[in-house]
């Protein structure tokens, strides 16, 4: 990766960082009871989200699942949403009506999940269509774990996308289990980009705790899907070190290949070759620390001090307003007369907490 | 108004066409619709219009179909994602309920899709080929469920569902397809039928039915028999679109005739009829001078073999004959 300016790749180890540190809040708020709900983190799938996401370019579309949190930092997700999205505060990106990582918006260019792992992809399938009949030479990135690969909606999604020459990209994350299910109890291929040649397009196995592997590859797919001629799969090959959700001990887990995995952390690797490389110091290291701590630290302030949601619009926002639609992404289409301009549940921009701090992501 | 009589099917055929035309957001999606024209024919002569990037065939995957569907809403598209049967609607059940209908809901941005497709039984189509799915959609928030029952609100109504900024389940029955006293001249100019209206068929003082879709016409077969025969003046309320209700016309209807029957094609238990009983018993109880009356389908399985079809359809005979019984009161 010798085009990577050394800020490019401080940026990326930074990005990586604050995905770690904004994890090990929320689990902290979680055990302090201040996380009502479900609580699912991705500590060891860093290199994965930030280096899949640091290859797209503006007007690119991101369809990220519940370990993504770093896929969200890269593309502009502000840490004040998402910690108000897990305190459930009424300013979050779901005003309260939704919790963890199911957060996005078309203008933010990140289509928000649902629990239902794969059903994401057929809605990808969308947002390239969108982008193949507009002509755009935008991409969607997309990802789903393991477990989702397993599903109809990915095998209905990939093929259509195959079909469509859709500019689409599916990461997977596979980290070794759905929940407590291995990956021997889910599927009989031994990496799962093999699926890739069921739909007639190409697919890769790559170490996915390694950041600049998984930025070339998926950077190499983009480019392919960018440039008109279809889609990939591309596998990461990683491993979730803690359970399914903080509820789960995962003691079905082998120590042993816990602890193998542990020391392959990704966040590790890339800091001791930053350090080798000289690009990244003691002083420098210490320095991104305290910026990480104190974003992270400002989220959480941010998102206690904000509003609950409300009683009195538990009813509201079944149907969105009558009025004119844009196409998102071409000229106009931010004029508020649009319904699609706005959060018209609310009357404001989209994600007006991103608007409100200072930017930590890229755009 | 166009001097050419056209058919239920046209009609549907003619609203995509003109709103493709109109608006190039709108696009078709969906089984056999673009080069076969569709397995009823009702985007005949579309992909020869518009090309196969808007008229799109895709593979056997409804979940594909309709995931897409809502990808491109979210861009701001305007898809209308064909069932072939609205039976297979099941197979992309979940892109419905969980990922369209809560969209807007959880994150501010609208889904305007249209799902459409052929429902309904009388054409010997068995327990795949028949069914009635409104009342699943009925009980699900954020998804609009529209019934027309005639060629004009055939075409208005789509008309309404495409430009409508949410997801929108449009049932079109089979049987009335063809059926030549359908035939209608419509107007010439642009027009539409607002989603959320139900429309009164037939005026009457002695008993209000509610109904939609292909049952209006058994209703006003009935409610013929019953002036002629009963003397019986019969209020036929046509409620179009299921979801959002017209509770308004439908309470100064029943306020009106204080008595009610409720016909509807699909299974009894848990149907739109139980939601319209419970408004009507919690609204209306000192109106109400006899027994809120269902005629339905019995609740098992849509049936293959015709003397069976027959039996389990409601029909302008089983309408007559609960009718007698309601007026008796």
């Amino acid at each position: 990766m010798s085009q990577l300016k050394q800020d490019d790749l401080l940026q990326i180890y930074q990005f990586m960082s604050l995905t770690r540190a904004m994890e090990e809040r929320t689990r902290k708020l979680f055990l302090q009871g201040r996380v009502v709900g479900g609580v699912y983190t991705a500590q060891g799938h860093e290199a994965t989200t930030v280096g899949a996401a640091m290859t797209l370019h503006d007007g690119d579309y991101l369809v990220p699942q519940h370990r993504d949190l770093g896929m969200h930092l890269v593309r502009g997700g502000s840490p004040r949403a998402v910690m108000c999205q897990w305190l459930a505060r009424g300013n979050s990106p779901t005003l309260g009506r939704d919790g963890q990582m199911h957060i996005g918006d078309m203008y933010h260019g990140i289509v928000p999940m649902i629990s239902m792992l794969g059903e994401s992809l057929p809605v990808a399938c969308g947002v390239a269509l969108t982008m193949k009949m507009r002509k755009r030479s935008n991409v969607v990135l997309a990802s789903c774990g393991d477990g989702a690969t397993n599903t109809g909606p990915f095998h209905e999604a990939m093929n259509f996308a195959a079909v469509q020459k859709l500019p689409l990209v599916l990461v997977i994350e596979n980290n070794g289990y759905a929940y407590s299910t291995p990956t021997t109890k889910q599927f009989a291929v031994k990496n799962l980009s093999e699926r890739a040649q069921a739909y007639g397009m190409p697919g890769e196995s790559v170490d996915g705790n390694d950041v600049l592997t998984v930025m070339k590859a998926v950077g190499k797919a983009i480019e392919r899907a960018r440039g008109g001629e279809g889609p990939s799969i591309i596998e990461c090959k990683t491993f979730r070190v803690r359970g399914h959700s903080e509820a789960d001990k995962a003691d079905y887990v082998p120590e042993e290949l816990r602890a193998e995995w542990l020391a392959k952390d990704p966040i590790k690797r890339f800091e001791e070759y930053l350090m080798n490389k000289g690009i990244l110091t003691a002083t420098k290291r210490t320095e991104i620390e305290a910026k990480v701590r104190a974003t992270v630290d400002d989220a959480v302030r941010f998102a206690e001090q904000s509003p609950a949601p409300d009683e009195a619009t538990v009813a509201e926002y079944v149907f969105a307003p009558d009025g004119p639609i844009a196409i998102i992404g071409e000229p106009g289409a931010s004029d508020p007369r649009y319904v699609n301009a706005l959060d018209t549940r609310i009357g404001q921009p989209f994600s007006t907490i991103s608007k409100a701090e200072e930017a930590v992501g890229r755009r | 108004m166009s001097e050419q009589k056209v058919t239920y099917l046209e009609a549907i055929g003619q609203a995509i066409r003109e709103e493709m035309r109109r608006d190039e957001a709108v696009f078709l999606l969906g089984e056999d619709v673009g080069s076969y024209g569709g397995a009823f024919k009702v985007s005949a002569g579309l992909m020869e219009e518009f090309g196969p990037e808007r008229v799109i065939d895709t593979p056997m995957a409804e979940a594909a179909i309709i995931g897409s569907a809502v990808g491109a809403a979210l861009m701001g598209m305007r898809p209308i994602a064909e069932m072939q049967f609205i039976d297979f609607i099941t197979c992309g059940f979940d892109q419905i309920i969980n990922m369209a209908s809560k969209m807007y809901w959880r994150v501010g941005m609208p889904v305007p899709i249209v799902i459409r497709g052929p429902s309904g039984g009388g054409t010997k189509g068995g327990p795949f080929h028949s069914s009635s799915p409104e009342a699943w959609f009925f009980h699900t928030p954020g998804i609009k469920v529209v019934v027309p029952s005639t060629t004009y609100d055939a075409k208005g109504m789509l008309k309404a569902a495409i430009r409508d900024n949410n997801p929108v389940l449009y049932l079109e029955h089979k049987l009335l397809y063809r059926l030549p006293e359908l035939r209608e001249a419509l107007p010439e100019d642009d027009y539409i039928v607002p989603l959320g209206k139900a429309i009164i068929r037939r005026e009457g003082e002695d008993m209000t039915i509610l109904t939609y879709g292909a049952m209006v016409h058994q209703c006003l077969r009935a409610a013929q028999v019953l002036e002629e025969d009963d003397d019986l003046e019969v209020e036929i309320l046509d409620l179009r679109t299921l979801s959002p209700l017209d509770r308004e016309a439908i309470l100064a209807s029943v306020k009106r005739t204080n008595k009610v029957l409720i016909v509807h094609e699909d299974t009894l238990t848990g149907g739109i009829g139980a939601e319209l009983s419970a408004i009507l018993a919690e609204e209306l109880f000192e109106y109400l001078d006899g027994p809120i009356t269902r005629v339905a389908a019995p609740d098992v399985p849509f049936p293959y073999a015709p003397p069976l079809e027959a039996a389990y359809l409601p029909n302008a005979e089983k309408i007559l004959s609960a009718a007698r019984k309601l007026a008796a009161y």
